[in-house]
Order: C-alpha cells, then structure tokens, then sequence
C-alpha cells in the first residue's frame, strides 16, 4: 500500500512538471518578431491578396523561412526587402517603393489635397462678396405688409 | 418547375423594369399624367415579381435541388438549413439576384412613402430606378442566371465554401447591399431633379432621409464585415485595404460627404451642383464595387470567381449609367443658382471642409486600388499597393475631418467666429487634451499616434456629449436630427478610441502548449485543460479547451476548434473569443506539434477596446436611424392627423 | 460649361483603363530576373551523377524547366517538351521543384536523405511512363533555387543564352502557339552568332 501511495505521487508529479509555462513556438522570439514586422509588409505571391505573414500557402512559408534566414544574417529591412525584389519584382511589396513610377501614387493624394483646400479657399472668398441675402429695411415691411395679409 | 417559375419571373421583372423606366419618364416630358401615374404601380409590381423569383431561387437551395447548377456549385444536404438559405446569395449569380431584389424594394419604398412628393418627382426618381434595374435584371438573364439546369444532376452539391458557413454570411451580405442599392435612391433623386432643372431645398430635404438610411445599412454592413473577418479569420485583423473593402469604403465616405452636403442645400440652398456630383458619385461608386468584384480585374481574397464577358457587361452597363448621368451634370449643372452667401468661417464652409476631406479620401483610396491596375494596363509592369500604402496615406486625412467635427458642430450658419467658437469648446479641447496625455500612461505605454487617436476620439466623443448637455438645458422639443446627428458622431469617436487602443495596446503571443501548460498576458492567464474531437452537422473538428483566468479565478472557458468539412479537405480555424466591456480576449487552435508530450500550436491575443470599434459602429447606425427618422420628414402623416382632428372638431367626419 | 465636364472626361479615363484591365491577368508576374545572369547554384542530380551548375552550360542556348509529379499543369506540356526534345534543337534541363510537399504524408518522418531518394523515385517513375524531355534533372527539394530564380508556381520554364543571361521566362504550361511563336523564334535569334 505505502509503494503504491509512493508510485502514485511520483506519476502525479511527473504530470505536473510537464505543466509549465508555455514556449514560444518560434525557435527564436526576437527573430519572429522581426520576421512579422517584414513579412506584413511583403506580399504573399500565390494568394489572393495575402500578406506573407499570415498566408498558409506553402510558398509562403519558404519566403518566411528564407526571410528567417536573412534576418540571422544580420540583415537590414531594406537588404531583405532587395533580395526579394530581385526575385520577385516590386510585385512583392505591400509598400510601393518610391521611385517615378510610383511618384503620382504617393504624391497624388496631398496634391490633390494642396489642389482642394486652395479651391475651397478660393470658392469662400467668392462666396463671402456676393450680396446678402438679408432683406433690408423696406423689402422688411413689405414682407410683413405681405404677412399680414 | 419552380426554377423555371423564377426564371419566368425574372423575364416579367425587366419587362416590367422596362415599362417603369421609359413611360413614367416619357411621361414628365409630353406632360402626360396618366403615364406618370404608371410609376408607382409598377415599381410595387416589380418588386412582387422580383420577390418571386427570390423566393424560388431560396425553394431550390432549400428543398436540395440539385438540377439548378448554382445550387449543386453552393450548397449541399448536410448543409444546416439557415446556410442553405444563405447560401442564395453566396456565389456571382445569387448575389446579383439580392441586388435585384434590394433594388426593386427600395424602388417601392420610394413609391410608397412618396405621397409628399409631385407626381413628377415621382414619375422621373422611379424611372431612374426602373431603367437602373433594366440593366442589372439584364445582365442576370444574359450573363449570370442562378436559374440555369445542369445535366446529369449531380447526387449532392459542392457545398457552400466553409468560409462562409457562418452566421456572418446570413447578416452582412443582405446588409450590405441595402446599403449600396440604397444608394440609388439619392442617385435617383439626384437626376430626377437634374432632368427637372430644379435642384432646390425641398430636393435635398426629400433626398435627404433615404441617403441617410442607405448610409446607416452601408455603415452597418461594413462593420458586421469587419466584425466578421475578425472572428473568422483566426488571427483577430479586421481591416486589409482588400479591393473589395475598399469598394464598400468608398461609397461610405462619399455617402457620408453628401450626408453632410445635403444638409447646406437644405437649410440654405448652396451647393447645390457639389451636393448633385456627390450623388452621382456614391452610387457611381457602388457600381464601380461591383465591377471591382466581379470581373477579375483586381486579385481579392472576396472576390467572386471571374469572368471577362461577365466584366465587359458590367463595364459598359458602369459606362452607361455614370457616363449619361455625369453628361446630364456636365449639361444641366451650370443652370443652377448659387444661394446665399457665406462667410469664411461658417457652418457651411466647415461643412465644405468636410466634403473635401472626404472626398480627398476617398480619391485616395481609389488611387491605391486602382494604381496596380493603371500600372499594368499601360504596360509599366505589375506593383502591389496593399495596407501600408493606405494606413500611411489615409489616417493623415482622416486627422482634420475629426478634428473640424467638433468646431462645425458648433459654428453658426452664414457667419461665426473662430474665438467664439473656440471659446465654446474650451473645456472640450483642455479635456481632451488633458486625457490623451494622462491614459497612455495609464494603460501603459506612450507614443505620439496613441496620444493622437485619444485626443482626437475624446474631442469628438466631449464635443458631442457637451453640445447635448447644452441643448437639454434649454427648452423645446429636441428632434431626430439632433440626437442622430450626435449619436452619429459619437459613435465616430467610440470608433477612433477602440481603433486606438487596439492598435497600441494589443498583445499577441504564439505558442506551443501541452494540456495543463500555460501562457500569460497580464492580467489574465490562459490554460489548455484539454484537446478533443468534436462532429458537426457537416464537418469533424479537434476542439480545445482553455481556461481563462483572472487573479487564480476561472472566469472563462473557451473551446477553439480547426475544423474539417467533408465536402472540401480545407482545415478551418474557429477562434473562440471572450468579449468584455474593455477587451477582447481570442485564443486560436493551431496544429498539433510534434514531440514527446502531445503538444498544440495556440495563438493567444489579448485586444484591448476592440469591443469599442463594434459599439462606436452600432451607435453610428443608431444615429443615423434616429435622423433619418426625425418627424420632419413624415410631416404628411401629420397632415393627416390634422385633417382628420380638423374633421372631427367641425364635426364634419 | 467647361468645369462641370471635368467630372465625365476623368470617368471616361477610368473606363478605359478598365477596359485596358480586364484584358490583363493581375496575378500574372514578369519576371524581373529577365536580362540578368542565371542564378549560380550547385545541385545534385536525378540520376545521382556529378552535381549540375548552371554554368555547365555556357557557350549554348538552353532551355530550363520547372516541374514535379505532383503537378497537375505540368503535365499538360509534358508530351509537347518531349516532343520538343526529340528534336534535339536546345537541351532541356528540368528543375524538379519541391517533389517532396509539406504537407506528404508518406514522407512526413524520412530523414533528408530518404526524401531525396524517395523524390528520385517518384521522379524517375513519372519519366518512365511519360517520357523523358531532359538532358538532365536538378532536385530542389527544399525549393531554395526555386526562390533564387522567381518560382512562385510549376510548370515555369525559362530561356538562358550563350553567355548565361536569362532571356524570357513562361509562367504556366507551354502551348504549342507560345512554342511556335515565341520559343523558337527566341532561340533561333540566340544561336545566330553576333
């Protein structure tokens, strides 16, 4: 009975120092995290409109290993960005690289913005000359000569 | 037999479609009020037939008639019933029948609650709708009918895509599009008064309620969506810049824009082209998002399967419709006056700041849609334009809408004056300022777009509840329009400060649990206590067990499952969700992982003031709802109830 | 009259770029590895000779193909690249592109070595039956020198010339209208000496 009572605390405490604190399932956490942040701004090319980071397809998950491997070699966000680019095209990033090409996309909208704030600008100095339409002194009687009636 | 019944009914719809569209109209011009009078009885017929052939269309899913294709390609036997009848309208064809449907309803809404209106206004508002439906009924019959047979019939169907077998499917869709359809309306209203050369206040006020139901269901529909993807999807994001959210965002802002524009030609009379261009432009907007998702032009994780002569219809039906429509602009425009004057600071020129924000915005939007496509047309090789573009590019915009809410809320017609208007809101302003420098520190970390968002939501959120106080401490019957007007921009600001807190507060932690392990995200610490299988009606699942606890207590038990549908090998994550007034907390089962303990993939995520986003939405549509509902509008019901008093006082009855 | 036609000359420029569009495949990539020299990698062979590396082959036009047996568009121009090869005009040389798949059940536990062996197998199977296009077979197992050369799908086949550049890349199965009209054209342009 007492080998028993034994046997059993000791299976009870194996159980229970296999229940601990979660890992990480990421082998590194501090290279995960870094993964993340790129791999948001990369686009999954097999999808329909994925970001790298959250696709399932299995390209995916090379690309995210290759980012993996990038990021262990120290390399910046631009220098992993440029050898996918080369790969790939500019197809694969989320954020349009600055260049000519892309210049109305990144300047249009505060241009257009500029161009809208002037002619509002403008449209309200317009506005502020025309005569009131306030009634004066004796159009005032009238109507009410006209309300009276 | 019903099948054919409902294609049957369709062929009388646009019979009848056609009639609404030409002889009412024809009518306006010969001055002929018995063609006229023709409107509102075959707007209330279309809608019958449309109806029917609806309701045909739901029989076959319902009743597992697998002879109809669209039904063998969208449903399946052991589809639970409420999915078999949402499954109606979850592929290309069923979906344009919804429109369809959406269309014809709001077409007899308007003849129905029109009896304030001249029968000419009538006659030309119905037409438009008429002729609008001409071409979507059309392109179902020539293009995309749900009624087609096929041959053999196969033993069960192909079952609805497990990811939209969800509540969300039964909710948003329907939504949704009552909220781009109903933007016909004001479209609708828009020509008509273009065609009448009378583009007065009475237009924008009867306009006027109808855009804001429209933009209530479309403010609704975008939400559940969001909401939708951000339980279905399993890693708790709710906004993607997608193409397709883009197309319903646009309408939305543009819908808001002309919300906004609606109220200065009604109250004063100015505007009036903007207002008209604005109309034009919302409804433009939804056909442009449903070319956008139909046609392949753009990759979509919600698009519908693709078919270029299915997008070359929609575009030319898209240049037909907008092309005649910003012709008749372009011709009739000019002819309008151009109201009183208006001095630089007034209600009236923050209400134009409004409008210009929103529609840089939404030009902005469009832009970033588009570009990739406008790229590759002329041949300039392929881009990608995805969140970060449009984050980086719309949230610089949406900081002065916000921040002028508040100031033309409070801004008198014709002339007003910045000291006094900033006076107003001191407390308002040292409040909200005073708060997003204290929270951050509160809730734990500081950054400038944290302080910004918080003061920006608690600007709004003051400046509505202040302007609310002040107006109960005075005397007088308070109308819809006012309680809507400020529950619609307090909601708005709800938006902003869960939007806000998420964004800067969120946690996320990706882990491999055994049973009994445990990860924690203070104050709250999550336990796997089991993993088992579970059956559903259509699909078997490994089902999780995790307990949520708060200071040792168990406050929680939540179940994520990855499920695998019989009918397709997709694998499909249930996160389980615990919602509170503060907080989300979202746990997602993963794959199993290999090694000597059974072990699991688990993202667990702690999302701060999530529930917020969905509460600031609803109170949005609440707002929205309550103005469109305000007594102004129904002033002929009490015109009625006078008479009939008057009657009975004389004792005439 | 000139302001208020703005709104209807900007639509009209949006339709035609629709219309433009709807002609396009937006899921379609070029490649930008086109006019660049074709990425330098050293791997082992299906039938375990001496490890192939591209520039083996400089000093002729050659032809290199993606594929695998799992791969349902592959084997759709599979009997025109057999075809093709009896010419004997170009070599062909194919890439066999993650024969082994993440999800393989049958492969799950099996060490490198094993899948390489078992990726073999199944590879020399296939050829067997189908008919063998090429003059050699480079196993990617991992996918790596697939990432290195733009591979984002199977079949995809890529034309490299004298001097190792790559002149033209095919997203997709080759058709006997893009054989006709474009390989061989391209190739015969590169075999014309300078």
């Amino acid at each position: 009975m007492k080998h028993l009572l034994i046997v059993c605390c000791l299976v009870a405490m194996s159980g229970w120092t296999h229940a601990g604190e979660a890992q990480p399932m990421a082998q590194d956490p501090q290279v995960e995290a870094r993964l993340l942040v790129i791999s948001e701004e990369l686009r999954c090319l097999v999808c329909q409109n994925e970001a790298l980071s959250s696709s399932h397809a299995e390209l995916a998950e090379d690309l995210r290993r290759e980012v993996r491997k990038l990021i262990r070699e120290n390399k910046t966000d631009a220098e992993i960005k440029t050898y996918l680019v080369e790969r790939y095209g500019d197809f694969v990033l989320y954020k349009p690289p600055l260049k000519p090409l892309t210049w109305p996309l990144w300047f249009g909208p505060f241009i257009l913005f500029g161009l809208a704030l002037v002619g509002l600008w403008r449209y309200l100095r317009l506005r502020k000359q025309l005569p009131s339409s306030r009634l004066d002194a004796t159009g005032r009687a009238q109507a009410e000569q006209l309300l009276k009636d | 037999m019903i099948p054919e019944l409902g294609q049957f009914a369709l062929v009388l719809s646009v019979v009848m479609a056609f009639l609404l569209g030409t002889v009412p109209l024809l009518g306006t011009l010969r001055h002929k009020v018995v063609w006229q009078s023709l409107a509102r009885p075959a707007a209330l017929l279309q809608f019958v037939l449309v109806s029917l052939a609806f309701a045909c269309l739901a029989s076959s899913f319902l009743s597992n008639d697998f002879s109809v294709k669209y039904v063998a390609e969208h449903s399946n036997s052991l589809l639970p019933k409420p999915y078999q009848f949402a499954a109606v309208w979850g592929g290309h064809e069923g979906s344009l029948l919804l429109w369809v449907l959406m269309l014809s309803g709001w077409t007899a809404a308007v003849a129905i609650f029109s009896a304030s209106l001249p029968l000419v206004m009538v006659a030309r508002v119905l037409g438009v709708l008429g002729l609008v439906s001409v071409g979507f009924l059309m392109f179902i019959l020539t293009t995309s009918n749900p009624f087609d047979r096929i041959f053999p019939m196969p033993a069960d169907g192909r079952d609805l895509n497990p990811l939209l077998q969800d509540p969300g499917l039964v909710i948003h869709p329907p939504m949704l599009y009552m909220g781009y359809v109903g933007m016909s309306v004001a479209f609708a209203f828009a020509i008509a008064a273009l065609l009448s050369g009378r583009l007065d206040a009475a237009w924008a006020r009867w306009s006027r309620p109808w855009t804001v139901i429209a933009w209530a269901f479309l403010t609704f529909g975008i939400g559940l969506g969001s909401w939708w993807a951000y339980y279905e999807l399993g890693w708790g994001g709710w906004w993607f810049w997608d193409p397709v959210e883009n197309a319903s965002l646009m309408p939305w802002l543009v819908a808001t824009a002309l919300i906004h524009s609606l109220m200065v030609t009604e109250k004063r009379g100015s505007f009036k082209a903007w207002t008209v261009l604005l109309a034009i432009a919302a409804f433009s907007l939804s056909l442009l998002g449903t070319f956008l998702v139909r046609s392949g032009v753009l990759t979509s994780v919600h698009a519908f399967a693709s078919d270029p002569s299915r997008g070359v219809f929609i575009l030319i039906f898209l240049a037909i419709v907008v092309g005649a429509s910003l012709t008749l602009f372009a011709w009739r425009a000019p002819a309008v006056t151009l109201g009183g004057s208006m001095g630089l600071v007034s209600r009236e020129s923050f209400l134009l700041l409004n409008s210009v924000l929103l529609v840089v915005a939404t030009g902005a939007v469009l832009l970033g849609t588009l570009y990739p496509l406008v790229i590759d047309a002329l041949n300039l090789g392929k881009l990608s334009v995805g969140p970060p573009y449009f984050n980086l590019v719309f949230a610089p915009l949406m900081v002065p809408l916000l921040f002028v809410l508040v100031p033309g809320t409070v801004s008198h017609w014709r002339e007003a004056r910045m000291s006094d208007v900033f006076w107003r809101l001191r407390f308002v302003g040292a409040g909200a300022v005073l708060l997003a420098l204290v929270l951050p520190f509160a809730l734990g970390s500081w950054s400038a777009g944290t302080m910004l968002g918080i003061f920006l939501g608690m600007w709004v959120a003051l400046g509505s509840l202040q302007h609310m106080v002040e107006r109960l401490r005075k005397p007088g019957r308070i109308g819809g329009s006012f309680w809507g007007m400020h529950m619609a921009h307090f909601g708005m600001a709800v938006l902003v400060l869960g939007i806000t807190g998420v964004k800067s507060y969120e946690v996320e932690r990706d882990v491999r649990m055994a049973v009994g392990d445990t990860v924690t995200i203070a104050p709250y610490t999550f336990r796997l206590v089991g993993v088992e299988e579970v059956m559903g009606p259509n699909y078997k699942a490994v089902q999780a067990k995790v307990e949520v606890l708060k200071n040792d207590q168990v406050i929680e038990v939540l179940s994520p499952q990855k499920r695998r549908y019989f009918s397709t090998a997709m694998p499909m994550t249930e996160a389980a969700i615990d919602s509170g007034l503060l907080r989300d907390l979202y746990v997602s089962l993963g794959d199993p992982v290999a090694g000597d303990t059974p072990s699991w993939s688990m993202r667990v995520y702690y999302k701060p003031f999530v529930p917020w986003m969905w509460a600031g939405v609803l109170i949005m549509v609440f707002g929205g709802v309550l103005a469109a509902l305000d007594r102004r509008y129904r002033r002929n019901t009490n015109q009625q109830s006078v008479r009939t008093a008057g009657e009975a006082l004389s004792g005439t009855a | 009259m000139k302001k208020t036609l703005l709104p209807l000359v900007l639509f009209a420029a949006l339709v035609a770029f629709l219309g433009v569009g709807l002609m396009r495949d937006p899921s379609e990539i070029p490649s930008p590895l086109v006019g660049k020299p074709a990425p330098a990698f050293s791997l082992t062979t299906l039938s375990g000779d001496k490890p192939f590396s591209p520039a083996d082959m400089l000093g002729q036009v050659w032809v290199f193909n993606v594929w695998a047996t799992w791969c349902v568009a592959c084997r759709e121009e599979h009997p025109l690249l057999v075809q093709f090869s009896k010419s004997q005009r170009v070599p062909i040389v194919g890439l066999s592109y993650k024969e082994i798949q993440a999800g393989d059940q049958a492969a799950g536990a099996l060490s490198e070595e094993a899948k390489l062996q078992l990726a073999r197998q199944r590879s020399l199977k296939f050829l067997k039956i189908a008919g063998d296009p090429y003059k050699l077979s480079v196993m990617d197992l991992d996918g790596r020198v697939g990432i290195d050369y733009g591979v984002y799908g199977v079949p995809e086949t890529y034309i490299i010339d004298k001097q190792g550049i790559i002149r033209y890349k095919r997203v997709g199965p080759v058709t006997p209208e893009v054989l006709i009209e474009t390989i061989l054209p391209l190739i015969q342009q590169l075999d014309t000496p300078a």
